[in-house]
């Protein structure tokens, strides 16, 4: 067993593991965050995917010892007390999500598309999504999710300014 | 998930020197584990074998890129993500930021890195023929010290590399030598992203005139490993690409890689059809340097 | 009264939408129960043969784990669809790979993965069959060897699942016809098409959670299963026959289900079976959840099919009568096949006007998991062959594709084969005429003729014209009998109760949009109950596209006759207002404690079917569509790609604009997907390759832009005039990219999927095999995946 020390979606974890379980595994068994999904266990369908120090990846595909000291964000912690972010609304009024167990790991992947390109082209955005696989959409919804969020993120940061 | 955690161990030895320390004092029990997009796909389907893990995620002194005038040295720990965003690598090497960018997902760019690509010798694996086409070197270290060797003499056989069982892949060195040269790379996969190569051509050359004046080929999925196309390369050598003498320079170099190509039938293609399109990727790179 | 706010048409937020986009949504892997333990299934290793002996490993402390055999049974070894041919444990022999032989339970996940290969089973192995041909080969040579199904009570042969005969008419009259018709013919046109199994591929694996009660003398008074599922009612009619317990006694809950596209209709049958079988013996609940090489291995697939043609057309260009012969692979055991190939005869004439036509159609067994349902349900399969070869004939007789389809589209009024008149308007002219005008079909054809001779990229478009027959077929429909409640809650919203499932179609969405707009009511007020079949009444699977206008329309009319009996009981207004509404159902509900409109389906006054002649009004609606592909075919990779897809079809009425979209788009993607990637590679019927690195899903870099279009022509039979959509999508999309392909190439390919090695020994060989390129894949040898340790110098 290993004690590992981590922050997921801004408060602190420590835990003791084994040293080589899947992050996916310590997230749902250990902190109960379900939201993050298994699809296939080896890094194909995106399903589990994570932000592990601002980075996508899936967790899946890594071991517990390596995220001590880390920065986590999952799907729980890209609401803000119960209020959408502007990706989950575009998702949810763009019929980006049907059956929903893609979604999670979906608005993740989009979530670091956007922060990457603020104004993605069609072509960077089915790149930035092409780990995640969904057998419901045929992904045309998905790319209207967005494209709407990255308009309306872009209006709100003219608007902040 | 079909692996028993617990019957596995990892440790993440803090430096580099004690990472050697640890390889050397018990040669060939441990494995190396970098972001694990190989590895932790082996332990899900339950096939992983290496139960004692040794993670080098985490060390800063092989996650680099160290641009030098006469050469780019890339850390093993490098990932694709990495390779992907270094400006000099893209407009230096081209074909290493194309290759990466095609390797797996996003997600898996963001974890998998240069040296787990190389090290985990898959006939198949992205990076290898652009790294053979440019000549790159390898850097290989232990508590020995280290050794430089050309990275076409890395793979020995299938899944079999020149690594010492207490030994650890460092650097990865390509040369900064092609500007002038054309450059060439295309990966025919199962599908557009996330696929495994069922063959990929990597191509440099240099023409004096019209004639071809240096010309390196690495492919994948044509052997047991990542290979020089070392007959075809011969059979080019000086060959014409002008109207007049194209053509020819065309079947030559089909048939010399007809000869050197060793290609499998397995679960995702066919040795014919990795041949014949290989051929292919090679004669529409022959004349692509015709048509500018 | 005039609708306040008309909300059947418009998109509003779908009702679990939030959860999902929060992560919330609770899938079966997400649930757990108090003292749970965890289940696993050990399977056969061989596709046929006898179990010799079962031996269980000492290095194992088996006193820790509960195990099942068929022996535990309390009811009926088998998992009943049809017929009971399919046991629900093997206790003798197996007849496919994976099939279930004992389960295991224990409270540790991880104790199972060792003690699963701790059990080791001895075949004495039998000969197999693996194809239709070889399946067919056993009954023509007599092999009794490889008959490796006997028949049944319900009209199977050996080998043979299932046949069907149907005649456009009168049997004799018909074959006389065909025989003079082939006789007048100008042109016989023959051809042969084939198609290959489909994984369902549903993110979400299948699992379940089961508990089951027994009373003091051990005896098993009622289980409980909830999971990830399609149809609860078919899992407690399994249930019951396992158990030999009454309905009431089986209680099935179905919780949020990440897709299933036929793929949990039938199989959950059988893995809540087992979870509620390991519930009882260990006497805790028990999950299981399949990993995803399980599931591909061992659960249900698309049947694969062959289609074979021969036909009479004039030089006019007119179909005068065609024979058509349907044989679909069902795997080892009858599951659902009799009704695939039911609805693969009706749908096999497609849109056309066949003055005789012949249609035969069995399901034949092999030794390979069972075949199910998918999406589509055998018409996918019979629509490819007859558009591969409308396109043939097209081509043979020199007419444009356009040209002879237009020539013999059914219209209004017209019969179709099963002789049903199209009451109901169908305009195949205009929809034609819309589609390829939306596709820019005639300009692409003309310019990539130019453009194809001087690129070694081929492009071309083609397009597919077709129809999908929406509930069940015949009489299924008074058969499943639906039942629906709409009661009104204790705060005064009203609560839809019905089996119909949402697994991302949109079902909690659509019921209660026709709910809202028949109560004239906020469509935010609306609830609909989790369907639990202790609450929820039978309202049929939810399958078949039958759920917005079977279901649609008894949620409309539950409305309506809630609305009447509030006016004659407490007296609500003729024109109301939502609190209104809310205080005349309260003041119902004090007077009789609840409120409950409960309305069964009405079949048609008018709908005859003929279940042994296969003749009559084969379905309630149809809905119509042409879809148009446009491809590329690269000769140096010989890679084919969809570069971009039109799908117009008329649908009775839009009921949700961007959940009709979504179902079309997603229907379109598993349609290229069947077409072009996804190929199923057996090994002595076992899948090779049921890992998601191997069996090639497109991602989105490789999907085209899919336009959608709709036309509305109201059905009398749904709400609003809506007819179902789910699985129309999945019938265009195979034949239009291969007529596309033809188009590009100048070559016919008439087998999917169609992959680049096919394509390649097509170009180099010039050849016409059954099967071609692909069938020298090797699916034992992955030198990239296999994760054999890199070898290290000792």
């Amino acid at each position: 067993m290993s004690t590992i020390s981590f922050t997921v979606n801004g408060s602190r974890q420590t835990l003791d593991v084994a040293p080589m379980k899947r992050l996916l595994d310590v997230l749902r068994e250990d902190l109960h965050l379900t939201g993050t999904k298994e699809g296939c266990g080896e890094g194909e369908c995106g399903a589990c995917a994570v932000l592990l120090d601002g980075d996508l990846v899936n967790s899946c595909l890594v071991p517990a010892l390596q995220v001590n000291g880390s920065r986590l964000c999952t799907i729980e912690g890209v609401s803000t007390e119960g209020r959408l972010h502007p990706i989950q609304q575009c998702f949810l009024e763009r019929g980006g999500a049907q059956c929903g167990i893609c979604t999670p790991g979906m608005i993740l992947a989009t979530h670091h598309l956007l922060d990457k390109y603020p104004n993605p082209t069609m072509e960077q955005i089915q790149e930035g999504l092409a780990g995640n696989l969904c057998r419901c959409t045929g992904y045309m919804r998905i790319f209207e999710s967005v494209q709407e969020a990255a308009s309306v993120q872009k209006a709100a940061k003219a608007g902040a300014v | 998930m079909r692996s028993d955690v617990a019957l596995y161990d990892l440790v993440a030895p803090a430096t580099l020197d004690a990472m050697l320390e640890q390889l050397a004092s018990e040669p060939g029990k441990h494995t190396l584990i970098a972001g694990g997009t190989e590895l932790m796909v082996a332990l899900g389907v339950g096939r992983l074998q290496q139960h004692s893990l040794l993670s080098i995620q985490h060390l800063r002194e092989l996650r680099f890129i160290d641009v030098q005038d006469d050469a780019i040295h890339i850390g093993s720990g490098t990932t694709f993500t990495d390779l992907r965003r270094n400006k000099a690598i893209a407009a230096d090497l081209p074909l290493m930021v194309q290759s990466a960018s095609w390797t797996g997902s996003v997600a898996n760019q963001n974890r998998g890195t240069l040296g787990g690509n190389i090290c985990n010798a898959s006939p198949a694996a992205d990076t290898p023929p652009a790294l053979l086409a440019y000549g790159a070197t390898v850097t290989l270290v232990s508590t020995n010290g280290k050794r430089t060797i050309p990275y076409a003499e890395f793979h020995q056989g299938y899944k079999k590399t020149a690594l010492q069982p207490d030994e650890l892949l460092h650097t990865i060195s390509v040369p900064r030598t092609f500007a002038g040269y054309r450059q060439y790379i295309r990966k025919v996969g199962t599908r557009n992203a996330q696929a495994i190569s069922k063959i990929a051509l990597a191509a440099v050359a240099k023409l004096d005139g019209d004639a071809i004046a240096d010309i390196r080929l690495g492919a994948a999925s044509l052997a047991d490993r990542p290979v020089r196309c070392t007959a075809a390369e011969k059979a080019l050598l000086g060959q014409r690409i002008d109207a007049g003498g194209l053509d020819a320079t065309v079947r030559a170099a089909r048939a010399a890689l007809a000869t050197e190509a060793k290609p499998i039938d397995d679960i995702r293609s066919t040795a014919k059809y990795r041949a014949a399109v290989a051929g292919n990727l090679l004669e529409e790179f022959l004349r692509s340097l015709a048509s500018e | 009264m005039s609708q306040r706010n008309p909300i059947l048409g418009a998109s509003p937020l779908r009702k679990e939408g939030r959860a999902k986009v929060l992560g919330a949504a609770q899938y079966i892997d997400d649930l757990s129960l108090p003292g749970m333990w965890f289940g696993a299934t050990v399977r056969s290793a061989v596709a046929r043969g006898r179990i010799r002996s079962i031996t269980f490993s000492p290095e194992i402390d088996w006193s820790q784990f509960t195990i099942v055999r068929a022996s535990d049974i309390p009811g009926e070894n088998t998992i009943v669809h049809l017929t009971k041919d399919h046991p629900c444990l093997a206790a003798d022999a197996v007849n496919h790979p994976e099939e279930p032989i004992l389960l295991l339970a224990h409270p540790d996940k991880t104790a199972l993965i060792a003690a699963v290969r701790g059990v080791s089973i001895d075949y004495d192995e039998l000969p197999g069959v693996f194809t239709i041909e070889e399946s067919e080969a056993a009954v023509e040579n007599n092999d009794i060897e490889r008959i490796i199904w006997p028949g049944s009570d319900q009209g199977g042969t050996a080998n043979c699942f299932k046949q069907y005969l149907m005649y456009s008419g009168d049997a004799k009259e018909t074959e006389d016809g065909l025989a003079a018709a082939f006789e007048a013919a100008d042109y016989i046109v023959e051809g042969e098409y084939h198609t290959g199994a489909q994984e369902q591929l549903y993110i979400e694996n299948n699992g379940v959670i089961a508990e089951c009660n027994k009373d003091a003398n051990g005896k098993v008074t009622d289980v409980c299963v909830r999971g990830s599922m399609q149809c609860p009612y078919y899992l407690v009619h399994a249930l019951t026959l396992v158990f030999n317990l009454p309905e009431d006694k089986c209680r099935v809950i179905q919780v949020e289900t990440g897709g299933a596209f036929g793929g949990k209709e039938d199989f959950p049958s059988v893995i809540g079976s087992h979870a509620a079988l390991l519930a009882m013996k260990c006497g805790h609940p028990v999950k299981i959840t399949y990993d995803r090489a399980e599931d591909m291995a061992a659960t249900t697939k698309r049947h694969p099919s062959r289609t074979r043609h021969r036909t009479a057309v004039s030089k006019e260009g007119k179909l005068l009568g065609g024979s058509i012969d349907v044989a679909i692979d069902g795997g080892a055991y009858a599951t659902l096949s009799p009704v695939v190939l039911s609805r693969a005869t009706i749908h096999a004439p497609g849109p056309y006007k066949w003055p005789q036509i012949r249609v035969r159609a069995k399901a034949m067994a092999t030794n390979i998991p069972p075949h199910g349902a998918f999406r589509g349900f055998g018409a996918p399969q019979s629509l490819f062959g007859l558009e591969r070869h409308m396109d043939k004939i097209a081509k043979v007789i020199g007419l444009t594709p356009e040209e002879f389809r237009r020539r013999n589209f059914l219209a209004t009024g017209d019969c179709t084969a099963t002789g049903q008149p199209l009451i109901e308007p169908v305009d195949m002219q205009h929809l034609l005429t819309r589609a390829l005008k939306e596709a820019g079909y005639h300009e692409k054809l003309a310019r990539f003729a130019e453009e194809n001779k001087h690129s070694s990229i081929k492009r071309g478009v083609g397009f597919a014209s077709f129809m999908h027959g929406t509930g069940f077929t015949g009489s299924g429909e008074r058969r499943l009998n639906s039942l629906v409640y709409l009661d009104v809650l204790e705060d005064g919203r009203p609560q839809i109760l019905v089996s119909s499932t949402e697994f991302g179609q949109g079902t909690n969405t659509i019921l209660s949009q026709v709910a809202a707009q028949t109560l004239n009511l906020p469509y935010e007020d609306i609830v609909v109950a989790q369907p639990d079949t202790s609450v929820v009444p039978n309202s049929g699977p939810t399958v078949a596209s039958r759920t917005a206008m079977i279901v649609g329309k008894l949620v409309e009319r539950a409305s309506l006759q809630m609305l009447a009996m509030l006016r004659d009981d407490v007296k609500l207004p003729e024109d109301y207002s939502p609190a209104e509404f809310k205080a005349a159902a309260l003041a119902y509900r004090a007077k009789h404690g609840s409120l409950r409109s409960s309305v069964r389906y009405e079949p048609p006054a008018k709908i005859f079917w003929d279940d042994d002649l296969y003749r009559g009004d084969a379905y309630p609606g149809y809905a119509w569509a042409v879809y148009v592909a446009e491809v590329a075919v690269d000769l140096n990779t010989y890679m084919a790609t969809c570069t971009r897809f039109d799908a117009l079809q008329e649908v009775g009425m839009v009921m949700h604009p961007v959940l009709a979209k979504g179902q079309v788009e997603g229907g379109v993607a598993q349609g290229i997907g069947y077409a072009l990637y996804e190929k199923c590679m057996w090994k002595d019927g076992r899948m090779m390759n049921n890992q998601m690195t191997n069996y090639i899903m497109p991602t989105s870099a490789d999907l085209p832009p899919i336009h959608v279009h709709f036309e509305e022509v109201p059905s009398i039979h749904g709400p609003g005039g809506a007819k179902g959509i789910g699985e129309l999508p999945m019938d265009g999309p195979a034949p239009a990219i291969l007529n596309a392909i033809e188009n590009a190439t100048g070559v016919a390919f008439n087998t999917i999927p169609l992959l680049p090695e096919d394509i390649f020994e097509r170009f180099t060989s010039f050849t016409e095999p059954a099967l071609g390129g692909t069938e020298y894949l090797d699916p034992t040898t992955d030198l990239d995946t296999s994760v054999e340790a890199p070898e290290v110098n000792a």
